[in-house]
């Protein structure tokens, strides 16, 4: 099996547990999604459904217990750390809750790091695109100690773009940004997806944040419980308050 | 609160461990020595009150300064044994007589003596295998000499003594109490005496002591005033207990001044852990700033946290005290059976003891080295503020502007007191400074690292890994430099030296390619010691003769008393000779063949003395009654016989030995050396102590001690490296654990473990030859200093070890990257996940 055309990342049957016998917890629980190319996806859910976990997955940050993970073309699932990491290399961009910038870089080789660690060449054309829209064209010679939160998250965010992966994984990328540079940076996402094609997936808990993606899907206990279509934020607060009644079928 | 410090030290297992190593290593180092040192001052002590056990009293003849005792007569042992209460009194013969083994070439111990005494039967070895000597041409070998030379009991053996070679017959070979081979490793044998008083002595039926035994009922102190008043003055009589005493105390003197050497680099050594221990405080402290915050804001004072950090390093000094004290126990243990076993010394260990000094020094060192280095960093501990705990632990650069003028006062209060020290021979002036100037340059350090490292980093950092390791190297200007610091120490001490010796070495080497006139040099081995080789006139006067020899000269040398003052001197065979060949320029009088009343200076001495042509000067020498010179010349200042006499040939014959100690040659004009060589070598054959060299044979010779010297000091410095390098994985190790998030960020964006590991070595390399560059420096300017110093005692000369400079910068990269290894291989293991959502 194959990820089929129009299809960035699949997972198919996915369980993660941890630990072992009677300690043993059960992250996901058969967990079966295809995430579209060029579409913006949140995934939602309160802590403890699984929804950081099913993103490290994805991303092949983290191995599966059963099932399989697919990203572009590639089986995920089974690869050893080498593949791994080419695979976060050339198929993967991530932006961290923590921004997670290097202090030693300026913003331009934070930007371009991933390529330079790959010993690709940068593509100028694309470069100057992904940076004029995320308006840091007068910060690249900065450290990040010298900038402002959002503007940091903005370079993450370039980061992970200007390899042009096939997916790109955001964990809670605005939850340590005010509202301003919050709605700055998923506006970026957004138009990244609409205007470049490029396959976002998002892990939040902000129903405002995740009225900014093309679909939300809802997580409990390891399932997928409900799906929305380019909700509003109302709509997402209010399915998230009805999480609670939805009954889990457990398999 | 100390439940709060032990926790956190707890907790940090592998930092506690890294910061402990520093010191334990040190105090290893000291708590080995002494009980090295301890272990064999205490050997020595049994060998000779084993070796004087026979001895009630001994009679010897007094010792006068600068004199040659007489020997005794066998008038001395007939008043001995008149005396009331002496049992017995033999008289002894004892003097050098050095072996030649099966090669040819002659037996050499490791410090032990070599001596052939008269065989008497009462001594306390006994016949092994075969018997006593009896003939001649006959005698017996201690159980040492036999085994090292592989003699038996028939075979031959020649011995050199005051005469040339002479081949004598193996009757008998002996032992000591308890089937020993020897006391303490000398090679010893036995003559009949007659024929000990000739070889060993010189002079038919005399003697060198008596040994005397006490009868029933007469105490030794007794006997020892009874004999001393019948001999009356001019004879020594003592105790065989108070004679062993003596020379225990004589070789534990020795052993005194090595403990000192030892514990002197186990000081440099403990200094490099101080800089190793201030930085792992350091890291700790900002590693901890939000905890110890946390502290404060729930109402630590700021002396409690002093007082957390400071436990905390007692904690550590406390346990690193134990541990070094056993290791070096373990240590000295081991380094005293080698000295026993591998050394050649045949000596027999008394039991390992652990002296009070060591427990304490360890313990002092330990715990002062820890707490002092500990202080810094609690200070700046206390200064944190409660709020940090609520910010993101960033702590901003501080400004270098204090420490670097600081280092620049240090460094210079250092280089004072080095000039000065200098200026006044000052041996603590001179250490002082160099410590008072490395912890100077260690100030200025983090000035220099910026600059430095990114001039170093540039070279390696081709890639992106290389590069983010050359930019975490410089991060912490404060860090890096400690580090790099620590490993300067050591690598600028050794430069220093080498750079002296080089110089040494160079000013030899164009001495002899322009002063030294000579073509071929005829000189005895053991120079340096005491008792030079010596040969008889006679082949000197064959050399002269031989075929292609131009001219020829040689002295005899020995010390000679000028009042209170020992001076060396030597009887030169032609002074015309001499004056040519190590073309010597008259700086008044003419330097003609000396009278027997006349004498020749240096000029150098002439000026310390105040003498000049004409002055008269009485000199003691080892024989006879005090003579009186007067000076016919003085030359002009020369590299060649510094500060040394030039007497009449005459004059030998109240030396020591009136034989020659060393010679001199020069070939006719368009003659072979070589071929020359060839032909004086054969001269010798009964002299294998003796070698003929060319002048470049001679310098290779000369200096091939240096090399001996600066191995030796390469092994007790290493222990200092090691410690840096320590230092340099410590640093490593806690750097890797503050960027655990970057790392994890790097691997989740998709950096390979092996960039991992290339980008952790970089930034190991970079200080590891940042350190290195830094003590090439401070080593050239130490070595060029000494060498300025010396000028007046003949290094003439500057010269660089580039070489070996090169060699030091490729072991400090290399120890880069072994430092890196075990901080790299952590690094790349990092679980991903784990390492993004760390704190």
């Amino acid at each position: 099996m194959s990820a089929s055309d129009g299809v960035a990342a699949r997972a198919v049957d996915v369980w993660k547990s941890y630990g072992s016998g009677d300690a043993a917890v059960t992250a996901l629980a058969g967990v079966s999604v295809d995430l579209e190319k060029s579409r913006f996806t949140a995934i939602m859910g309160p802590s403890g459904s699984g929804k950081s976990t099913l993103m490290h997955c994805l991303a092949g940050l983290d191995d599966v217990t059963r099932g399989e993970v697919w990203v572009g073309g590639t089986k995920v699932t089974g690869l050893k750390d080498r593949g791994l990491t080419e695979l976060r290399r050339d198929k993967v961009g991530f932006i961290f809750q923590q921004f997670n910038l290097l202090p030693t870089l300026t913003a331009e080789e934070n930007i371009t790091l991933p390529l330079a660690i790959g010993g690709r060449k940068v593509d100028r054309e694309w470069f100057d695109v992904v940076v004029d829209t995320v308006g840091l064209r007068d910060r690249l010679t900065h450290r990040p100690t010298q900038l402002s939160g959002g503007q940091q998250q903005r370079v993450a965010c370039a980061r992970a773009l200007v390899s042009r992966p096939e997916v790109v994984f955001a964990d809670e990328p605005t939850g340590n940004l005010d509202s301003q540079s919050g709605a700055e940076v998923l506006a970026f996402l957004q138009r990244s997806a609409r205007e470049f094609g490029q396959t976002i997936v998002m892990v939040t808990h902000d129903p405002n944040a995740a009225s900014y993606a093309d679909r939300v899907i809802f997580l409990k206990d390891g399932n997928i419980v409900r799906e929305l279509l380019s909700p509003s934020a109302e709509e997402v607060l209010d399915t998230m308050k009805h999480l609670d009644g939805v009954v889990v079928p457990h398999v | 609160m100390f439940k709060a410090t032990i926790k956190s030290l707890l907790s940090r297992k592998l930092r506690l461990v890294l910061s402990a190593l520093a010191v334990v290593l040190g105090v290893m180092f000291v708590s080995g020595s002494f009980v090295l040192t301890d272990t064999l001052q205490r050997s020595f002590t049994d060998l000779f009150s084993s070796a004087f056990a026979g001895v009630d009293v001994s009679v010897s003849p007094k010792q006068e300064k600068g004199k040659q005792p007489e020997p005794l007569t066998p008038q001395a042992i007939a008043d001995v044994k008149s005396v009331p209460g002496v049992a017995s009194a033999v008289g002894d013969v004892q003097g050098s007589a050095r072996p030649i083994g099966k090669n040819g070439k002659v037996i050499t111990t490791s410090g032990s003596p070599r001596f052939g005494y008269n065989w008497t039967g009462t001594g306390q070895e006994k016949i092994r295998d075969g018997k006593a000597p009896q003939a001649e041409n006959e005698v017996a070998v201690g159980g040492f000499l036999a085994t090292t030379g592989g003699f038996r009991v028939g075979d031959n053996i020649a011995l050199l003594t005051l005469e040339p070679k002479k081949t004598f017959k193996i009757t008998g070979i002996y032992e000591y109490a308890g089937g020993r081979d020897s006391l303490g490793g000398e090679l010893s044998v036995a003559f009949t005496e007659p024929v000990a008083q000739q070889l060993l002595l010189g002079k038919k039926d005399v003697f060198s002591g008596i040994t005397v035994t006490a009868a029933q009922g007469t105490s030794d102190d007794a006997l020892r005033d009874a004999v001393a008043a019948k001999l009356g003055s001019g004879y020594d009589v003592k105790t065989g207990a108070v004679l062993a005493k003596e020379q225990a105390d004589q070789v534990n003197e020795g052993l005194k001044f090595f403990n000192y050497v030892l514990l002197g680099f186990a000081g440099i050594a403990l200094f490099v852990g101080i800089f190793i221990i201030l930085n792992t405080f350091s890291i700790i402290v900002a590693q901890r700033t939000r905890e110890l915050a946390l502290l404060r804001s729930m109402g630590a004072s700021r002396g409690q946290v002093i007082g957390s950090v400071v436990l905390e390093a007692l904690v550590i000094g406390l346990i690193a005290s134990i541990v070094g004290l056993a290791a070096g126990i373990g240590i000295g243990a081991l380094l005293a059976k080698i000295f026993s076993s591998v050394g050649g010394t045949n000596l027999q260990l008394a039991g390992i003891g652990v002296p009070m000094s060591a427990i304490i020094s360890s313990f002092a060192v330990g715990m002062i080295v820890t707490v002092v280095a500990a202080v810094m960093p609690a200070l700046r501990a206390s200064r944190i503020a409660p709020v940090a705990a609520m910010r993101e632990a960033a702590t901003p650069d501080r400004p270098l502007t204090k420490i670097t003028i600081t280092g620049a006062l240090v460094a210079a209060a250092g280089g004072a007191s080095l000039a000065f020290g200098f200026n006044q021979a000052s041996l603590p002036l001179i250490f002082g400074g160099i410590l008072v100037a490395f912890v100077g340059v260690a100030l200025l350090t983090p000035i220099l690292s910026k600059p430095m490292v990114s001039l170093i980093g540039r070279l390696l950092s081709w890639s992106m890994p290389g590069l983010l390791g050359r930019r975490n190297s410089a991060r912490n200007p404060r860090r890096t430099a400690i580090t790099a610091a620590a490993l300067m120490v050591g690598i600028s001490l050794i430069t220093g030296v080498s750079v002296v010796l080089t110089s040494a070495t160079k000013s030899i080497e164009k001495l002899a390619s322009g002063q030294l006139q000579t073509d071929l040099i005829i000189s005895g081995e053991g120079q340096m010691e005491g008792q030079p080789a010596t040969f008889p006139r006679d082949v000197l006067t064959k050399v002269e003769k031989t075929d292609g020899v131009k001219s020829a000269f040689g002295w005899s040398q020995d010390g000679v008393l000028q009042g209170e003052d020992q001076l060396f001197a030597v009887a030169v065979t032609d002074v015309t000779a001499l004056k040519e060949m190590f073309a010597l320029k008259p700086k008044s009088g003419d330097i003609t063949p000396l009278r027997d009343d006349q004498i020749g200076l240096p000029e150098d001495l002439a000026t310390e003395k105040n003498w000049a042509v004409g002055s008269t000067i009485t000199l003691q020498l080892a024989k006879g009654e005090p003579r009186t010179y007067t000076v016919a010349f003085v030359w002009a200042k020369s590299q060649v016989l510094q500060g040394a006499l030039v007497l009449p040939e005459s004059a030998s014959k109240e030396f020591r030995s009136d034989q020659i100690g060393q010679a001199f040659a020069q070939v006719r004009p368009g003659t072979n050396v070589a071929d020359v060589q060839k032909r004086v070598e054969p001269l010798f054959a009964d002299n294998p102590e003796i070698t003929v060299q060319d002048r470049s044979g001679f310098v290779k010779q000369t200096t091939s001690q240096f090399d001996t010297v600066l191995l030796m000091i390469q092994i007790l410095l290493a222990l200092a490296i090691l410690i840096a390098v320590l230092g340099v994985i410590n640093t490593l190790a806690l750097s890797v654990i503050e960027r655990t998030r970057e790392l994890g960020l790097l691997r989740a964006i998709g950096m390979r473990r092996a960039q991992v590991m290339r980008m952790i070595t970089v930034e190991s390399v970079v200080i590891s030859v940042f350190g290195a560059v830094l003590g090439l420096a401070v080593g050239l300017a130490l070595g060029v200093s000494t060498v300025q110093a010396l000028k007046d005692q003949g290094i003439s000369e500057i010269g660089f070890p580039w070489m070996t400079m090169v060699q030091y910068l490729v072991v400090a990269a290399f120890v880069g990257v072994v430092a890196a290894i075990l901080p790299a291989i952590r690094a790349a293991r990092l679980n991903v996940l784990d390492a993004i959502a760390y704190e």
